[in-house]
């Protein structure tokens, strides 16, 4: 079942209507709903998450705060986070991937607005009885010894997945680093691969 | 409630396609919905009642729309139910704005409070609660098929699992969504086997992580 387009006209029309209520009503202004979109477009993104990831790729001791209390170890990125976050690490035996089926939550504070993917009824119906073919659909083949392991978030909680760390990344720096870590990788659905030319030079 | 948003499992919705370069909106009425989810949650309703509203929604209608279209009737659920709007001005206003796209439209009124732009929802002082359970404590789930809204999905109901971390006490979602209060409960990860909740055909090995009220818990017999 696929999303009907031709509602979308009504949709923007509803929306249009609601908010002019709320304005008229004097719940809302118009210059607040602006400013918290441009807050999305220009503020929140994937690029703490991948901060924090490349932090806790150099920094063992940050790692394990990390790993121990995700919204602690928050604090020392000036990330206001609004809801406990539980990292998990994805090892060469141990592959983690995150969802949410029974709605859509996702750690918005370190990772941004979700993709649609991660939103659609065939991730959230599948990621949960089949992920190994879920993972194929992303283009990753992982090896049957690899152990997978499932977080439906449910609670409050939200989830964000340490990746591994690629080989080859020796010389890069803290920035560089987290230049290369996706969403997707932190969602659990990709790998964190290393720029072609230390591919190269391995 | 059994409902079509619960999908863990289900079949037939085909490939997870991925948009490369997605855009953060798609049109600029999704970028508007966001927001004033962002200026009503926390404010007229709580985000367990906003949950209940897209779970409130036709199951046919609820397929047939995006997310943001769901987050839309959602928050014109909840402002219908706490009359902060009506359904018959929502109606009007739609009719007046089809009719006549650049329509004069009433002034303004006076913002008295103005809502606030923080991420983060206001979390209510939680007491210290003694956990039933502790970390590695073997667990089954309740068989239970509530009408109104819960956090136990469909799928992981009447199996054993182990409690995994202890997360501490959170508001009781299935109370919260109806305003009965919110009960605080201890939260746990329950890990379960991916062959518990899906036989044979699952990974041997694998495993799922659900966030589960202490509530939904029993202790697993012998």
């Amino acid at each position: 079942m696929q999303y009907d387009p031709e509602q979308e006209p009504y949709v923007a029309l509803r929306t249009k209507a609601l908010e002019s209520l709320l304005i008229e009503k004097g719940l809302i202004t118009p210059e607040a709903v602006d400013a918290q979109i441009s807050r999305y477009e220009q503020d929140i993104g994937p690029l703490r998450g991948a901060q924090i990831v490349a932090r806790a790729w150099r920094d063992p001791d940050f790692k394990e705060r990390l790993l121990q209390d995700g919204a602690k170890a928050l604090a020392e990125f000036d990330v206001p986070s609004s809801a406990p976050l539980v990292v998990v690490e994805n090892t060469p035996d141990e592959h983690n991937i995150v969802v949410c089926t029974l709605c859509s939550c996702y750690p918005w504070y370190v990772l941004g607005l979700p993709p649609t993917w991660y939103k659609d009824f065939a991730y959230r119906s599948r990621a949960v009885i089949e992920p190994r073919a879920v993972l194929r659909d992303f283009g990753l083949e992982l090896d049957e010894s690899v152990t997978i392991r499932v977080w439906d978030s449910s609670a409050d909680q939200r989830y964000m997945v340490l990746p591994e760390c690629p080989e080859g990344v020796a010389h890069l720096t803290e920035d560089e680093l987290a230049a290369l870590i996706t969403r997707d990788a932190m969602i659990g659905v990709a790998k964190v691969q290393a720029p072609a030319q230390s591919v190269a030079a391995n | 409630m059994n409902g079509v948003h619960d999908m863990g499992g289900m079949h037939g919705f085909g490939p997870v396609v991925r948009e490369e370069n997605e855009p953060l909106f798609h049109a600029e009425w999704e970028a508007r919905v966001r927001a004033m989810q962002g200026a009503t949650v926390g404010r007229f309703f709580n985000l367990d009642e906003f949950r209940y509203g897209i779970e409130q929604m036709d199951p046919a209608h609820y397929l047939r729309s995006s997310y943001f279209e769901r987050w839309l009737a959602t928050i014109e659920y909840n402002l219908v139910q706490k009359g902060v709007v009506t359904s018959a001005e929502l109606d009007a206003r739609t009719e007046l704005l089809r009719q006549q796209p650049d329509a004069d439209l009433p002034a303004p009124g006076s913002v008295e409070s103005p809502w606030r732009t923080a991420e983060s929802f206001p979390r209510p002082d939680l007491p210290d609660l003694t956990p039933r359970f502790a970390a590695g404590d073997a667990v089954v789930t309740r068989n239970q098929h509530p009408i109104g809204h819960t956090r136990l999905p469909r799928y992981a109901r009447g199996k054993r699992g182990v409690i995994h971390l202890v997360h501490g006490p959170e508001v009781f979602a299935d109370t919260n969504a109806h305003g009965l209060g919110p009960n605080p409960q201890i939260v746990y990860s329950v890990r379960f086997d991916a062959r518990e909740l899906w036989g044979d055909a699952a990974d041997p090995g694998g495993t799922l992580n659900i966030d589960l009220w202490e509530s939904y818990l029993e202790p697993a017999p012998g």
